[in-house]
């Protein structure tokens, strides 16, 4: 400690420096390592790795097409991903963002068939609104029934997503009110007006990850500028605490679930919106679980997600190429985003190990001097 | 309506609640083990598609689904350890880490899969265990005929149940794993090893889940398909809070869901007039109830989901 304070000033810069890089460092050491374990993969299965990796990365970002469908791929998992976030940061463990997306996504299909002839943004405002309600809605019976009665929040939004599953494939079966006609188990699509255009040619990006990039920026504001959001984090941070200085923790935790089951709502909306244009039965392949790898990766904070979204994307789009060309099999990147789960779960850090090491040399160093000193004075 | 009841209402649905029981009970003492520990194991759904892969796998490698159910109980000890792993060394966020081993399941079977047989989808038909009649059991009244069409794991999961609640409520280990999950500090000022305790509580807890998921792939079925266990990992977990993380209750809990599972089927090939979609919700709808209305406050291990840092 003594030693800390008669360091001069630039070492304190120089470390100051050392940990910010590190901060960003950590993050990509560990999607490093994932890519070299699931290299190893690769290579056990057979395939060419070079050509493999290669297909992946040009698969994502190697032409506009592909750019536009990373971030495609990118938009709903930002949502999930942010709805995990404000979850996590309030104290919340939300892995029921799969059920508020299916939930916000119907009711956006729905709504979005119903207003032939409104104007476009009025329009799509109302679809997402319908989306954010729905999935709020959803989060809210978990929220109620864990401030109510104690009843753990994991167990009941993972049985809700079941519920919502099948439910909105009842909603779209043969004798369910949302197939109107459609010969596929699927609501019809909804007016042209809402959904998005391509806004670059040759691409099919659309305004969607933009508009998900605004409300993240929102949540920023939210969860970090306005009391309600303080008091959120607060009770996220230590229960106990927040409740001495008199914060409600329940209705706070209330409305972070909402608030959390909206951004998911949202999400669902939005994919109506900008890719499907209509609701279909099993519409979420796992957008609610790779939202959590999402905001863990980006230390489950809105501007760390808009990245580590973006790179989920592309890694999911990247993979459909790699599968054609090197025939690894697209779910390699669930193992992917497993892996750098545990590294980021982990806290695994270049910088931690390093001035542990340091440390250690340090200790041993004095330790050895102290004992000859001892040994000396004998 | 009388009549459907009649149809319902054989010995037929107890063999068949305790068929779909099977990897319920499995899961949740699996869980079970893990959480008086204290570490929180979401991962028992990815731990169960290991199992029900690995036994499938090498079912169909070798035409013996006793070695399958070996290698699925290993491989799911292996997700157990790593679990293990990253919760007790590293002190990562426990949920996090269950749900990341969930993701990590999903994925590697599909790629070992088109590896090895082409078909990311599924295995072929691989051999099974066949259900077998117990002599004696057989002839007691009433329950007797669910004794007479028994499949071997099924079996093997009772003395497990039995086993279990000897070994935490009569042994010195079980002793110090409900230690562990209260007051570690205590065990470790009593000379024990804490992290020991917890990782051998852990492993076993995967050990078990890959047992039930090697239930799905070799008894239930006779082939591995991606997702088989279908949420049934959690269910699992359900069913270990709703039986307050004690072996019999966690059986009767699993019985529970494995009866609303098999009323759903039982249901279905009657033809009630009611959507399929509805009474594929039944199990879930009867948890969340269960869990809010009859349960009460469960109390957790005071320890549960707290990382052990040895000063």
């Amino acid at each position: 400690m003594i030693n800390k304070e008669k360091q001069p000033l630039y070492h304190k810069f120089r470390n100051s420096l050392i940990q910010s890089v590190g901060k960003m460092a950590d993050p990509i050491i560990a999607i490093i390592m994932a890519l070299l374990v699931g290299s190893i993969i690769i290579a056990i299965t057979g395939d060419d790795v070079l050509l493999a990796i290669t297909s992946l990365v040009l698969g994502a970002f190697g032409n506009m097409r592909s750019l536009g469908q990373s971030f495609l791929a990118a938009t709903p998992i930002l949502f999930t991903g942010l709805a995990f976030a404000v979850a996590y940061r309030s104290g919340i463990f939300n892995i029921g963002a799969e059920g508020q997306f299916l939930v916000g996504a119907i009711a956006g299909a729905y709504v979005g068939t119903l207003f032939i002839g409104l104007p476009s943004y009025l329009y799509i405002t109302m679809v997402l609104l319908a989306g954010a309600i729905f999935g709020a809605l959803w989060a809210f019976l978990p929220a109620i029934l864990k401030i109510k009665l104690g009843v753990h929040e994991v167990i009941n939004v993972i049985m809700l997503n079941k519920i919502a599953l099948y439910f909105t494939n009842w909603l779209v079966s043969s004798s369910g009110p949302f197939r109107m006609g459609s010969t596929l188990p699927a609501t019809p699509f909804v007016c042209p007006s809402v959904r998005f255009q391509p806004i670059f040619p040759n691409s099919p990006m659309n305004v969607g990850y933009f508009i998900g990039m605004v409300i993240a920026y929102v949540i920023y504001l939210i969860m970090w500028k306005t009391k309600g959001g303080f008091q959120m984090r607060a009770v996220g941070h230590n229960l106990y605490a927040a409740k001495f200085s008199g914060i409600y923790a329940e209705r706070s935790m209330v409305k972070a679930f909402m608030l959390s089951g909206a951004l998911a709502g949202i999400g669902g909306a939005m994919e109506i919106c900008s890719v499907f244009g209509r609701f279909y039965a099993g519409f979420s392949p796992g957008y609610g679980f790779e939202g959590i790898a999402v905001s863990l990766l980006g230390n489950n904070h809105p501007a760390g997600i808009i990245i580590s979204s973006i790179l989920f994307g592309a890694l999911k789009t990247g993979a459909m190429r790699m599968q054609i060309l090197a025939g690894t099999n697209v779910n390699l990147v669930k193992v992917l985003q497993a892996l750098i789960i545990f590294f980021v779960a982990s806290r695994w850090s270049l910088v931690k190990v390093i001035s542990n090491y340091k440390e250690k040399k340090r200790r041993l160093k004095t330790s050895d001097s102290s004992l000859s000193k001892e040994g000396g004075n004998k | 309506m009388i009549q459907i009841i009649l149809q319902i209402a054989t010995v037929n649905i107890l063999i068949a609640t305790l068929g779909m029981a099977t990897p319920l009970i499995l899961g949740s003492i699996s869980g079970m083990y893990s959480e008086l520990s204290g570490i929180i194991n979401l991962g028992i759904e990815g731990m169960m598609i290991m199992g029900a892969f690995g036994a499938g796998i090498i079912s169909l490698a070798t035409g013996n689904p006793w070695l399958g159910v070996l290698f699925g109980i290993f491989l799911g000890g292996c997700m157990g350890l790593i679990h293990a792993l990253l919760c007790i060394k590293f002190r990562a966020n426990q949920s996090v880490v269950g749900v990341g081993i969930n993701i990590l399941a999903g994925g590697i079977p599909a790629v070992m899969l088109q590896y090895y047989w082409g078909n990311p989808g599924r295995t072929p038909q691989v051999a099974s265990i066949k259900n077998i009649s117990i002599p004696l059991l057989n002839k007691i009244p009433a329950i007797g005929a669910v004794f007479g069409d028994i499949n071997p794991l099924t079996l093997i999961a009772l003395f497990i149940v039995a086993g279990s609640h000897l070994l935490i409520y009569y042994t010195p280990f079980g002793l110090r794993v409900r230690a562990v999950g209260h007051h570690p500090k205590a065990v470790d000022t009593s000379g024990k090893n804490v992290f020991f305790i917890r990782y051998v509580s852990v492993i076993i807890s995967g050990l078990l889940a890959g047992l039930g998921g090697s239930y799905l792939s070799v008894a239930q079925l006779s082939m591995f398909v991606n997702e088989m266990t279908a949420g049934r990992g959690f269910i699992a977990l359900a069913a270990m809070i709703f039986g307050k993380r004690t072996p019999l209750g966690c059986f009767g809990a699993a019985l529970l869901f494995g009866f609303a599972d098999a009323l759903q089927m039982t249901l279905q090939a009657v033809g009630v007039p009611i959507a399929s979609d509805f009474l594929l919700m039944i199990p879930y709808v009867l948890t969340m109830i269960a869990l809010a209305g009859f349960v009460g406050k469960t109390v957790d291990p005071v320890a549960l989901g707290k990382p052990y840092v040895k000063s």
